[in-house]
This record gives C-alpha cells, sequence and structure tokens, in this order.
C-alpha cells in the first residue's frame, strides 16, 4: 500500500506537483498516466525517495517514509535508460543489493539464478548490460530491482526506450510477471494504451493535477472531463462535445436523427478503418469503423453517407461534460 | 682550442662513433650516476603520478558535482599548466618556495622542490581526463544504487569509482611520462645535485654540456623507452575499456 497526501514539489518556479494525494492499493498493478510535464515521474520519485516533496506526506506500507531516504525505503526502481551497472556482469547488477546486505554468497547466487530464470536471462549471467538488448537491459533491471524483496516496485516509463514491437511483447510479459510476483506496483507512462493494457488501476495527472482515477474501463467510458477524454483515447467533436470515433454510426442511407456527411478520406488500418467526414456546415469528423461494417457500406471518397452520435439510450458514453456520478 | 686539437677530438669523436655498440651504450646507461639519476626519476614520477590521480580525481569531482563561485574562472586556470612555459613555471616556483620565499617556505634544491615542481606540470592531465568521464557519468547509475540501498560510499566506491578507473589511470600515465621527460621546471628548482636531485633529463642535459654525447644518448633511449612502454599501456588500457 502506497499512500500519498497532498504533495507539492516544485523546481523553482515549476510546479511539477500540485496538492497531489494518491492511494495504491496492496498487490495492484497502478499507471501513472499524464503527458510530458504533468508530474507523474516527480510523483514516482517523490515514493521512491529519490525527490523530496516541499509539502505533503508519502506512505508506503502504512509507515510514514517521508523523511526516509532513497535506501531505506525498501523500494525497487526501474528507470528508463535501465541504468545498467555497466562495469558489472549481469550477475553482479542483479546482486548488488544482496551483496552490499553482505548476503551469504550461496544464497545471493542461488537468488540471482532464480531471478534470471524469472525474466528470461537464464544463462547471460556472465555478460555485461553493452551485450544486452534493451529489452533484456529492461528485464536485467527488473531483476535487480525485485531481487531485494521491495515492498512495492516503481516502473519509470520502463519500455519508452525500446522498439514498438519489443515493447508490446515486454507489456504482456510485465502483466504476467505482476500476476506471478504480486509486488506492489507504479508504472508510470505517457502511453495510454501501454497503461490500459497493463494497469487494473489507472491515475491521470496533468500540470502537476490528478485528474481521475479508476479501473481503465472506467476511465475510458466515464472520463472525469475533455482532457481525461482525449488524452485516454481518440475523439472526434461534434456539436462541440467530445464523442469516440468508434461510437458514431454511419449508415448508406438516412435515417432517424442522422444527418448526411460526405466522405473526405478511407484509411484502412487493417482490422480498423477511419473514415474522415466532412458535414455539411463544413465541420470535419472522424469516425472509426471496423473493416467488416465499412465494406459493408461501400465507402469511397466523395460517397454521401449517414451520420448519427451515440444513441440516446446510452447517454453516458463518450458525452462529454457529464460527471461519473450522473453518468453511474 | 687550436685549429689541430679540435681536428683531432673530431677524428677521435668519429671514431668513437664508429667503434659505438650495444656494451658502449650499456656502459653509458649504467653508470652510477646515471643509474641514480634515473631511479629518482622514476620513483618521483610514479609519487607525482599517484598524488596527481588521487588530487586530480578530487578536483575534477569538485568542478563537476559541487557548484561555487568563481568555478568557470578555476576551470580555466586548470590549464595554465600546459600554456605556462615550463622554465617560467621553474622560475615562479622558485620565486616562491626558494630561499628569497615570501611565505617562509624554502625548499628550493630538495627532492621535495622537484616533486613539487612536477605536480605543478602534470597537474590537468588527470583532471582533464576524468572531468569529461564524470560528465557523463548515468547519474541513474547512482539512484539506481541508492535505491538499492547502497550508502553514498558504497555508491561512490561500487559505482563510481570503477567507472573513473580507465580515465585515472590513463590521466596518471600521461602524467607519469610527462614527468619522467620534464626539464625546463626542474632545471633550475632541483640545482642539479648528483646522487640526490639530479633528474634524467637533467642529466642528459649536463653530459652534452660536458661533451659526452654518449652518455646523453644512452639515457635519453631509456627514457624513451620507458614513456613509449607506458604510453602502449594507456593504449591497451583504452581498448580494455571498450
Amino acid at each position: 500500500m502506497i499512500q500519498v497526501h497532498n504533495v507539492t514539489k516544485r523546481f523553482g518556479d515549476f510546479v511539477a506537483l500540485d496538492d497531489v494525494s494518491i492511494d495504491v492499493p496492496d498487490g495492484s498493478l497502478t499507471a501513472l498516466l499524464g503527458p510530458s510535464g504533468s508530474g507523474k515521474s516527480t510523483l514516482l520519485r517523490v515514493i521512491a525517495g529519490l525527490e523530496q516533496p516541499d509539502h505533503g506526506e508519502v506512505e508506503v506500507g502504512g509507515e510514514a517514509a517521508t523523511h526516509l531516504p532513497a535506501q531505506k525505503r525498501d523500494v525497487g526502481f526501474v528507470f528508463q535508460h535501465y541504468a545498467a551497472f555497466k562495469h558489472m556482469t549481469v550477475r553482479d547488477n542483479v546482486a548488488f543489493g544482496l551483496t552490499i546486505r553482505k548476503r551469504p554468497k550461496d544464497h545471493v547466487k542461488s537468488k540471482v539464478d532464480e531471478l534470471l530464470e524469472l525474466v528470461g536471462l537464464a544463462g547471460f549471467q556472465n555478460r555485461y548490460p553493452a551485450q544486452l538488448s534493451g529489452g533484456q537491459r529492461q528485464r536485467m533491471a527488473l531483476a535487480r530491482a525485485l531481487a531485494i524483496e521491495p515492498r512495492v516496485l516503481l516502473l519509470d516509463e520502463p519500455f519508452g526506450a525500446l522498439d514498438a514491437n519489443v515493447r508490446a511483447d515486454l507489456r504482456a510479459w510485465l502483466r504476467r510477471l505482476h500476476d506471478e510476483v504480486h509486488v506492489t506496483t507504479v508504472l508510470v507512462t505517457h502511453d495510454q494504451e501501454e497503461a490500459m493494457e497493463v494497469a487494473g488501476n489507472l491515475v491521470v495527472l496533468r500540470d502537476g493535477r490528478v485528474e481521475q482515477t479508476g479501473s481503465p474501463r472506467d476511465v475510458y467510458d466515464h472520463p472525469a472531463n475533455d482532457f481525461v477524454m482525449g488524452f485516454i483515447g481518440p475523439v472526434s467533436r461534434l456539436d462541440g462535445a467530445l464523442v469516440r470515433p468508434h461510437d458514431l454510426l454511419l449508415s448508406d442511407e438516412p435515417v432517424d436523427g442522422a444527418e448526411e456527411a460526405m466522405v473526405a478520406r478511407v484509411v484502412h488500418l487493417g482490422f480498423e478503418v477511419r473514415v474522415e467526414l466532412v458535414r455539411t456546415g463544413g465541420e470535419e469528423v472522424v469516425a472509426q469503423l471496423t473493416k467488416a461494417e465499412a465494406d459493408t457500406l461501400e465507402l469511397r471518397d466523395g460517397a454521401i453517407v449517414w451520420l448519427r452520435s451515440p444513441l440516446p439510450r446510452d447517454p453516458g458514453v463518450g458525452v462529454v461534460g457529464k460527471t461519473r456520478d450522473a453518468v453511474g | 682550442m687550436a685549429e689541430p686539437h679540435r681536428a683531432a677530438a673530431a677524428r677521435r669523436r668519429r671514431r668513437a662513433l664508429a667503434r659505438r655498440g650495444l656494451g658502449d651504450f650499456w656502459a653509458s646507461a649504467t653508470t652510477r650516476q646515471a643509474l641514480d639519476a634515473l631511479q629518482f626519476t622514476l620513483i618521483v614520477s610514479l609519487v607525482v603520478a599517484a598524488i596527481i590521480a588521487a588530487f586530480g580525481t578530487l578536483v575534477a569531482w569538485v568542478l563537476v558535482r559541487d557548484s561555487f563561485r568563481g568555478k568557470g574562472f578555476v576551470n580555466a586556470l586548470i590549464d595554465l599548466p600546459f600554456a605556462l612555459p615550463t622554465i617560467v613555471a621553474g622560475l615562479t616556483l622558485l620565486a616562491l618556495y626558494g630561499p628569497s620565499s615570501p611565505i617562509g617556505v624554502n625548499v628550493a634544491f630538495t627532492k621535495v622542490a622537484v616533486a613539487m615542481a612536477l605536480l605543478f606540470v602534470t597537474l590537468p592531465f588527470v583532471i582533464r581526463s576524468v572531468q569529461p568521464v564524470l560528465i557523463e557519468l548515468d547519474r541513474e547509475m547512482e539512484e539506481a544504487a541508492a535505491s538499492l540501498g547502497a550508502s553514498a560510499f558504497t555508491t561512490f566506491r561500487r559505482i563510481i569509482f570503477p567507472n573513473l578507473v580507465p580515465a585515472i589511470l590513463s590521466g596518471a600515465a600521461l602524467a607519469f611520462s610527462r614527468a619522467l621527460g620534464e626539464f625546463g621546471s626542474i632545471i633550475l628548482l632541483s640545482g642539479n645535485i648528483p646522487f640526490d636531485t639530479q633528474v634524467s633529463s637533467v642529466y642528459a642535459f649536463k653530459q652534452i654540456e660536458s661533451d659526452n654525447i654518449d652518455g646523453a644518448a644512452a639515457v635519453s633511449v631509456v627514457l624513451l623507452v620507458v614513456a613509449l612502454a607506458v604510453l602502449l599501456g594507456i593504449r591497451g588500457l583504452e581498448r580494455w575499456r571498450a
């Protein structure tokens, strides 16, 4: 359990965190999600003790941690750029936390071997970080952080420096690892897809403030405001309101409550087809269909379609300005 | 010297040149005075390189990690020993630590004076080799070590220092080979006392002055070989580091 109470952190005139409070439940995997400059990394570093808050309190595992140095907090921290000890072998990297605690040699060895097995680096014990790929280095860093059996695991954009396909693999892997290890984990990311895929719990930040917390589904379906709605997924603007492009309905014949629009461009992205429409007033709207739907409609540039915003019977979905309570 | 004498001397020298072999070289390089000068040179250079390694690392650390007023000026000042003609450095040191020292320290014509002159001229080597490595050093490694429970001292010993070692060693090796051949700053300050403060380079110079070219050449070759070995060692070190 991590609790952050009313934490404020300034760097000069810049307010990185503005009265932030969050609770991270035991055993959860929580993502701190926000654009750059939203304070998500600073919040993680405050939890780790790598930054001191100007105001507010931090508790880790029910214990006041605000004035504990990073060394005493019992947190595992994983950095975006791995922070590998490049003069040490993989074995010595992972063993570091244990050897400085003067654990018996055979204990360290078996623990390291076990962790390397867990992160899929068995057999890499005697390599140096420079001989590993980015994904392998990050898994080594994870094993190193896990070696001290931390109360919480903090990951600062752990996949940010990796190729897209490696990143996707590691996300799924991290999810499985968390199911196996169950250590309370906080992940910082600016990638909403990554957050939604990996985390059970989202904290959306902007300008040093918490905009919304909740499960990925909850936040996606019931965003607290336009910012969250726009940040957490694609949006189209219809008559001043934000809607999800996939909630827009298209048909090839007039239907009740629908309006005419012209297809400006059809973008085939595989399963997904993005349709750029121009409404009669000249306003542009983007709709998102599945390939099957698009094929049925036989969409092509210049065609006229009927466009309908989300059904009134499901008013909460994607409609802006309503609070979760009003929707719920 | 009269004309016939000079011609005879030249003939003798030519004959000497023709006769010169490995045996003569060895004899010239290993006279008691030459050996003593060489021994002192090697020892004082080693001591100086060791001090410069420690002190230079410290100064580099302060210049990179600390901020204080006048840091830019101090940083610029570090290169002064490179820019200053060494004879000027020698004169300055003699004025400072010689018989008319304004601060009451007279160490002129002692081994300490030689070491001090060498420390001054080799000061920038380790600082300038460690500084960029320290600037480039991944600070997150230190944060990672801290989060794993390492104290500041442990982090320095286990993480920072090992990453600086190649730079410290190569800076110290350069300082050592420079100290080995240093001449200008020492010639005034050492007093050139044989079997005491005489270093090999000054010994070689004295041999030339007293017309013993063989002796000068032999000592020069020895110095050259040692310096070359050290420089090759640095290259090996750099390759090992990469």
